[in-house]
C-alpha cells in the first residue's frame, strides 16, 4: 500500500534554482586592459573586484587574498562577463557592478565618479559635493583609494582641487598614463594648476567652467579668461557650466 | 553527481574546485530544506547561498584530516538550520526596514489569511502545513520525508537521537494527517 501523504511531501522538494551555484562561487578572469592585464573577480550579480596585474601581483596570491579577504570560493569563469572589455577598450558602458559590500556613502561616490566623462577631470571636493556630503573630502579620496573596480569606476579622473593631480591606488604614473590615453592635456593642467587659475570662462556666454570641461576646451584664447574660484567669476559675471557643475 | 568520498577527495586537492562540486552534488537538498525552512519562500536562494558560503569560509580553517571525516549532507544542513535560527533572531531583534518583511512577533512561519485562502491545490495546502508545524516537527518532517534523508542522518542534523528524531518525525506526520480533509487523504 502506497502512503499518498509521503508521496505529497516528497512533492514538496524541488531542484534548485540554477543560480544557486553562481550566486555561491565567483568566477576569475584575465583579460588585456589599459595598462596591461587586469584580474576581474565576477559574481552572480557584476564584477565585484578588479586590479592591474602589474599592481596586484602573481594570479595565485590575488586569488588566494581574494578568498582570505571575502570568505568566497572564486574558480576560472568561462568567459568574461558582457561588457568588460569593451569597458576595458574606452568603447562601451561597462559590465554590471556588484558594490553590495561597500557602505552607502561608498557606492555614492562610485556612482558619482562613474559619471565624469572620459578625458575630463573633477576635484575630491566636486565628487564630495555631488554625492551630497561636500564636507567630506578625506572621506572620498579614502573610498577612491579602496575603489575595488578601478577603470571601471574611472577613479584616475579625480583630482586635487589645486589642480595637482593627487595619488591614485596603483600609484601616480598609473594615473597619468591612463588621463594621457584620454587625451587629456596634463601640460595645460599643470600651468593652469601653477597660475593658480581653476575655472576657465567664456566672455561669449558667459559661463564658466571646469578646464577640462568639453565647453571650456571649446573656447577660442581671445574669448578665455581664468578665474582662482567660482565666487570671482560670479563676481564678474559669470553663471557655472550645467554640465560640468563647477 | 559526484559521492561523498569523491568529493571530500577533491576538497582536499583543490578547496575551490571541490566546493563548486559540493555545491552542484548538495545544492538541490540544501535548498529544499531552505525553501521549507525559511520564513518566506522568496528567501530560500538567499538563505541557502548564505549557509553555503559559511560552510566554505569554516572549510578554509579545516585540515585534512578533519575534511576527511566529514559527512557532507548532515554538515551543510547543520549549518543551513543554524544560519535560519541565526537570521529569525536578527529579524527580530532589528525589523527589516526595506518593507518586506513581516512583522516579527511571530517565531514560526505561519502563512497568513491570504496564503491560506490560495492554497487551493494540494501541493500547496500540504506546504502551509508543514510550515505551520512546531519547529522541530517541522524540521524533522522536511528533513525525514521531503528531502528524504536516513533517521541517522536526521539525528545528527537535529543533534538528538535516532528515536527522538522518529518521534519529531512521526508526530509531524500525525499532526499532517490529522489537518488535512479526508478526502485529500483518502
Amino acid at each position: 500500500m502506497t502512503d499518498s501523504l509521503l508521496e505529497d511531501l516528497r512533492d514538496l522538494a524541488g531542484p534548485a534554482p540554477a543560480t544557486l551555484a553562481e550566486r555561491v562561487v565567483d568566477g576569475w578572469v584575465q583579460v588585456p586592459g589599459p595598462l596591461g592585464d587586469v584580474y576581474a573577480v565576477v559574481g552572480a550579480r557584476g564584477v565585484r573586484l578588479l586590479r592591474t596585474a602589474a599592481y596586484a601581483g602573481e594570479l595565485g596570491t590575488f586569488l588566494e587574498d581574494y578568498r582570505t579577504r571575502h570568505g568566497r570560493p572564486v574558480r576560472p569563469a568561462a568567459r568574461p562577463p558582457r561588457g568588460l572589455l569593451p569597458a576595458l577598450r574606452g568603447t562601451g558602458p561597462g559590465p554590471a557592478l556588484d558594490l553590495d559590500a561597500l557602505t552607502p556613502f561608498a557606492r555614492e561616490v562610485l556612482a558619482v565618479t562613474a559619471r565624469i566623462p572620459s578625458g575630463q577631470t573633477r576635484p575630491y571636493g566636486w565628487v564630495a559635493r555631488e554625492a551630497g556630503h561636500p564636507k567630506a573630502v578625506r572621506a572620498v579620496g579614502s573610498v577612491l583609494a579602496r575603489n575595488p573596480v578601478p577603470l571601471l569606476v574611472p577613479c584616475h579622473r579625480v583630482v586635487r582641487g589645486d589642480g595637482d593631480l593627487g595619488q591614485y591606488l596603483s600609484g601616480r604614473a598609473d594615473k597619468v598614463a591612463l588621463l594621457e590615453r584620454e587625451g587629456v592635456e596634463l601640460d595645460r593642467l599643470a600651468d593652469l594648476a601653477a597660475s593658480g587659475t581653476r575655472l576657465i570662462g567664456s566672455d561669449t556666454t558667459g559661463v564658466v567652467c571646469l578646464p577640462t570641461c568639453h565647453h571650456a576646451r571649446r573656447i577660442t584664447t581671445a574669448h578665455r579668461h581664468g578665474f582662482a574660484s567660482l565666487d570671482r567669476a560670479r563676481a564678474a559675471g559669470y553663471r557655472p557650466c550645467r554640465d560640468c557643475r563647477p | 553527481m559526484a559521492d561523498d568520498e569523491q568529493l571530500r577527495t577533491a576538497l582536499v586537492e583543490d578547496l575551490d574546485a571541490g566546493f563548486e562540486a559540493v555545491v552542484r552534488t548538495h545544492g538541490d537538498v540544501v535548498h529544499a530544506v531552505a525553501r521549507r525552512t525559511a520564513d518566506r519562500p522568496a528567501d530560500a536562494e538567499d538563505l541557502a547561498a548564505e549557509a553555503l558560503l559559511r560552510a566554505y569560509r569554516a572549510l578554509r580553517g579545516y585540515d585534512a584530516r578533519r575534511i576527511g571525516r566529514l559527512d557532507l549532507r548532515p554538515w551543510l544542513l547543520t549549518i543551513l538550520l543554524n544560519t535560519a535560527r541565526n537570521d529569525r533572531r536578527d529579524a527580530a531583534r532589528r525589523p527589516r526596514t526595506d518593507g518586506a518583511a513581516d512583522p516579527p512577533d511571530r517565531p514560526s512561519p505561519v502563512p497568513g489569511p491570504d496564503e491560506r485562502a490560495a492554497a487551493t491545490d494540494l501541493r500547496e495546502r500540504l506546504a502551509v502545513l508543514v510550515a505551520e508545524l512546531p519547529v522541530a516537527q517541522r524540521t524533522a518532517v522536511v528533513l525525514r520525508h521531503v528531502v528524504d534523508l536516513p533517521v541517522a542522518e536526521v539525528a545528527a542534523v537535529l543533534a538528538c537521537s535516532e528515536g527522538t528524531a522518529r518521534s519529531h518525525a512521526a508526530r509531524g506526520l500525525a499532526a499532517l494527517r490529522a489537518r488535512l480533509t479526508p478526502e485529500e487523504t483518502s
